[in-house]
Parts: structure tokens; C-alpha cells; sequence
């Protein structure tokens, strides 16, 4: 098992320094040119002068390789740069946002699981039946509602009607339920459904039917014969939902006036304010990369087959 | 030719055939979409602003007194549209992409794929935020950034898919019958790879239509006053209070077009290979 985290963690070091590549030539290669909207951003007139200077100070003026290894090295040191709209230096205003957008994102993903395992088991056993019918409409309109429409509608109910439920802010854990329900929808009837179908086929096979033969209780079969083949899916699944989580939550934060990174990063896009996207965008692939590192290794742990290939699990 | 067989498979499939006349709704909606509303989407009517329906206005005004419905309706052409050519980009950079990296083999196939691996260390909808960052907001640049995020999941598709129809007869045979390599590739390989692909785009245009109204909703994507459901949404945020029936409407119509198009798509999944699916979803 140890060799297998091992590997993994290797295996990341190629992984982030790609993305790390993608992010900062794609923004470089773009179709605009840093130093105008380091000039237009800092309100300084575009003078040929104020242009070649701006392109010194931030080292345009170098080759790309070695603007990218500065960028890089300096990154690792914890130092992305100032952004040009505010003036201030990007990690330490990241890092002050992050918790925020971390918290919901954490408890909407645990919400999923607890919700959509149960769900899950539920409508397995009970096949065609009326939990089952509940879990499938669930499904149903989990895949298609808008999340952003669903917080909306939470706050027209539970806010403006009812008054249960404050709309907006980050105040105890009242204010963190619509949020939380708005992100994880979509996620946990894609995982419900995925654990359900998951297990009527692990159910069918010939290992967990031999048990049932053999006189085992039912729910002993089903929690350690068929239970634990039919968690791997989910397992997959789950570090899927979480990228579409960290994207979900940046747009439902505007919603909620939820104080994470999501206004932050949305204005630093639209201002095209170079390292504060820059900076953004890798620590999200960070993020995303850790999860699914973790997601992995869970996957390891449920599954000996996978620790002993020396291949990737497909 | 009695009747009764041809409306059997709607009796059984409802649904089905409900999402159908939704895609056929929306279809005409985005082709004639100005000429079939009464109201200009955009002519502004203060005196007339939130009123409720009635027989002028069937879903009411907005806070500028423009027609609800008007703009709904106008507003199909954006959100199909964009997500239509999106679909066009993706599968044409996927299957590319992806059908030479299963055909080529080798090399060729090693260095795409690790780039794919690459950008699929992006969640996509950060992966589409960077590309707007890069590229700028507006309708052109969105389509661009949502393609730009998926061709990844595509092209590995589609290497898949090639991979396991390398040694099919009908390709042994072309390659027998003396085909250039090229011309079994574009002849025989991707037409059959299109076919399968098509299915899983199909799975995917809801996902597609939620990514746009999403960014535009942030307002990142298609910028006020163009009459986009993701924009008619974050225009209305700030009368959830008052009117809230604002939000409602844009956001059910994303809604019941997202589930059509995912009850087709699984229509049609149903009836190919399930297994093809499988590791498909992002």
C-alpha cells in the first residue's frame, strides 16, 4: 500500500507541472498582452514609454521559458505575484477566501455521501418499488436542475416565505444549508443512482447468491458481499462530482454572498487580471488533483486488486 | 396501416415523447424564434414594468417592462446555438484529436494523451473560467472556452472507441482491398466512431446548456441585454423579494430543455452498446 501512495504522489509531480505549463502559456499565447492590462488596470495611460517599462518590470521583455521557470520557482515559494487591479500580493488575499469556498464545498460533498448512500441502498432494495420510484425521480431532475436556479428557489421558499432560513452570509450553520443543498443536488442523485445500479449487479452475481444459499442473513450479505464490490463506482464517481463541485460552488457563492473565492476570481477574470487567474486556477487544479490523489488511494483501500497491478487503474 | 402500432411506442414512452416535442419546440423557437414572438425581447416599457400575465403579456414583464415570454423564446437561438456549435467543436476536435491517437498508435498516441491527461487535471468549469480569462467574455469566447474544457473527455473517447474497432473486418478488408491508411481512416474509422459519439454528445447537451447559462449567469459569458436565460436570471437576482416569478420562468425553461435533452440521450444510449459508457461523465 505504501508503494502504491508512493507511486501516485510521483506520478503527480508530471501531472501538476503540466497544468502549471498549460496555465501559464495559454494566458501567455492569449490574444492580449499582459503589460496593456497591467497599465490599463493600474490606470496609467498606454504610453510607449509606460508600455516598455511595464514589460521590464514584469519581465515580458523575457524568452517565455524563463518568464515561465521565474513564475514557477517563485510560485513554489509562495510568492504569485501582485495583482495588477489591487495592488496587493495574490497568495495571501487566495488564501484568505479559501476556507470559505473549502467549507462548502467539504460539506456539500459530505452531504452527497450521506444522502445519496442510503438513497442509494434504499432503492435497491426495494426494486421497482415506491423508494426505488423516489430515487429515480430524485436522479431525474438532479441531472438537469440548474444549480443556480435551485439555490434561487430554496431562498424564494425558505428565506422569503417561510422565514426559516437566511438568504444570504456566512452566519452559524443555518446559513450553510441552502448553500450546501444547492451545490450537492446534482451529485448525490448521480451517486444514489450509480450505487443502486451499482449494487443490482454485483447482486446478481454467482458469489453473492452462493451466500444467500448458504443461509446468511440478507443483510450480512448485503454489507459484506455486495456492499463492498458495488462501493467502487461510487468511489470513481466521487472524485468526478468533486471538480464539478468546486466549480458549483464558485457560482452558487454568488448566490448566497457566500465569502469565498468565487467574487475574488470571477472579478480578477473579468478584469483580466493575469496573476490573480494564474494563482486561481492552480490552486484549483491543486485542489482537484489531492482530492482525486485521496479518492485513489480510498479506491486502493476498497479494492486490493488495484494496489497489486503495477498498472493505473483504469 | 392501423394506427394503433405507430402510437404505441408514445403510450409506452411518454416521456420520451414529451422531451421530443420539447427539442422540437425549441428547435423552432431558436430557427424563427423573432418572428414568432409578438413583443420585441428588448424594447424597454417602464410604465409597464413587473406586471403580471395577462393576455398582452402571457408570463409578464420584467423590471424594464420587457415581454417575459418574448424573451424566453428569443432567447432559445443564444442558448441552442451556442451549445450546437460547442457540440459541432468539441466532437470535431475529439475526433480528430482522439481517432489519431487510436490510429496512429505509437508515439503520436503517447504524447496526445498525455496532453489530454493534463487538461483533464481541470475541473472544466475552473478550466472554462481560465479560458475566459484568457480569451475575454461574449458569446464567440464561451463557445470557445467550453470547447476548449471538453475536448479532452472526448478525444479520450474516442481513442477508446477506435482502439476497439482496430481489427474489425470491415477494416481488414479496405486495408486488404489496398485503402491508403489515410483514406481507411477517413472512409471507415470515423464514420463508425461518429455514430457512437453522437449518442454520448447527445448525453451531454444539457450539461453543456447548464455550463452556458452558468457562466453567463456569473457574468462571464453572454453580456445584458442579449435575452439569455442565464442572463435573465442574474438580471432578476435583485428582485428574488419582490418578483420572484422572474427567476422562475428563465430557470424552468433551462430546466425542462436540459431534461428533454437528457431523456433523449438516454434514449438513445439505451439502444446502443451500454457498455461504451462506462468511465463516460465529468
Amino acid at each position: 500500500m505504501r508503494a502504491y501512495i508512493l507511486r501516485r504522489l510521483i506520478l503527480l509531480v508530471p501531472m501538476l507541472l503540466g497544468a502549471s505549463l498549460v496555465i501559464f502559456l495559454m494566458l501567455r499565447l492569449g490574444p492580449s498582452d499582459p503589460a496593456m492590462d497591467y497599465l490599463r488596470l493600474s490606470k496609467v495611460p498606454p504610453t510607449p514609454q509606460a508600455l516598455a517599462e511595464a514589460r521590464t518590470m514584469l519581465g515580458l521583455d523575457q524568452p517565455i521559458l524563463t518568464q515561465y521557470l521565474h513564475w514557477l520557482g517563485r510560485g513554489l515559494q509562495g510568492d504569485f505575484g501582485i495583482s495588477y487591479a489591487l495592488q496587493r500580493p495574490v497568495l495571501p488575499d487566495l488564501l484568505h477566501f479559501l476556507p470559505a469556498t473549502l467549507e462548502l464545498a467539504a460539506l456539500a460533498l459530505a452531504f452527497t455521501l450521506a444522502v445519496s448512500v442510503p438513497m442509494g441502498i434504499w432503492a435497491a432494495r426495494h426494486r421497482d418499488r415506491w423508494p426505488d420510484q423516489i430515487a429515480r425521480l430524485v436522479a431525474f431532475l438532479g441531472v438537469s436542475v440548474p444549480n443556480f436556479w435551485l439555490g434561487f428557489l430554496l431562498v424564494v421558499v425558505f428565506s422569503v416565505h417561510l422565514g426559516w432560513l437566511p438568504p444570504m452570509g456566512r452566519a452559524g450553520p443555518a446559513s450553510l444549508i441552502l448553500p450546501v443543498i444547492s451545490v450537492a443536488f446534482m451529485s448525490l442523485a448521480i451517486n444514489a443512482r450509480l450505487l443502486r445500479a451499482s449494487m443490482l449487479e454485483v447482486a446478481g452475481q454467482r458469489h453473492v447468491r452462493y451466500a444467500l444459499l448458504r443461509g446468511l442473513p440478507p443483510r450480512r450479505v448485503e454489507r459484506r458481499h455486495v456492499l463492498r464490490n458495488a462501493w467502487l463506482p461510487v468511489i470513481t464517481a466521487t472524485g468526478m462530482h468533486i471538480g464539478e463541485m468546486l466549480g458549483g460552488v464558485l457560482v452558487i457563492e454568488s448566490i448566497f454572498g457566500w465569502p469565498g473565492v468565487g467574487r475574488y476570481a470571477v472579478s480578477a477574470i473579468l478584469n483580466r487580471d493575469y496573476p490573480v487567474i494564474q494563482a486561481f486556477t492552480l490552486m484549483m487544479v491543486v485542489i482537484f488533483v489531492l482530492c482525486n490523489l485521496i479518492v485513489d488511494i480510498l479506491y486502493a483501500l476498497a479494492d486490493p486488486r488495484i494496489r497489486q497491478t503495477p498498472e493505473e487503474p483504469a | 396501416m392501423s394506427l394503433s402500432p405507430s402510437l404505441a411506442p408514445v403510450a409506452r414512452r411518454p416521456l420520451l415523447a414529451l422531451s421530443g416535442l420539447m427539442i422540437a419546440v425549441l428547435v423552432l423557437a431558436a430557427l424563427a424564434g423573432p418572428a414568432l414572438v409578438p413583443w420585441d425581447p428588448n424594447a424597454i416599457d417602464l410604465p409597464h414594468r413587473l406586471q403580471a400575465p395577462d393576455a398582452a403579456h402571457w408570463l409578464g414583464t420584467d423590471h424594464l417592462g420587457r415581454d417575459i415570454l418574448s424573451r424566453l423564446v428569443v432567447g432559445t437561438r443564444v442558448s441552442l446555438g451556442c451549445v450546437a456549435v460547442t457540440m459541432a467543436l468539441i466532437l470535431g476536435l475529439g475526433l480528430g484529436i482522439g481517432g489519431l491517437a487510436g490510429y496512429a498508435g505509437g508515439r503520436t498516441d503517447q504524447v496526445i494523451m498525455r496532453v489530454a491527461d493534463v487538461f483533464m487535471t481541470f475541473p472544466t468549469l475552473i478550466l472554462a473560467l481560465f479560458m475566459i480569462g484568457m480569451l475575454g467574455t461574449g458569446l464567440v469566447n464561451v463557445i470557445i472556452a467550453i470547447a476548449l474544457s471538453h475536448w479532452a473527455w472526448y478525444a479520450r473517447i474516442t481513442r477508446g472507441i477506435v482502439l476497439s474497432m482496430r481489427h474489425r473486418d470491415f477494416l481488414l478488408a479496405a486495408q486488404l482491398a489496398g485503402a491508403s491508411r489515410l483514406r481507411i481512416f477517413l472512409e471507415h474509422l470515423l464514420p463508425a466512431t461518429f455514430s457512437q459519439l453522437v449518442v454520448l454528445a447527445t448525453l451531454d447537451i444539457g450539461h453543456m446548456m447548464l455550463h452556458v447559462s452558468g457562466l453567463s449567469f456569473l457574468g462571464l459569458g453572454v453580456q445584458a441585454p442579449t435575452p439569455e436565460w442565464g442572463v435573465m436570471i442574474a438580471d432578476a437576482r435583485s428582485f428574488v423579494w419582490t418578483a420572484p416569478m422572474l427567476i422562475f420562468w428563465p430557470g424552468l425553461t433551462l430546466f425542462l430543455s436540459v431534461m428533454a435533452f437528457n431523456v433523449l440521450g438516454d434514449a438513445l444510449r439505451d439502444r446502443l452498446d451500454p457498455h461504451l459508457v462506462e468511465g463516460h461523465g465529468h
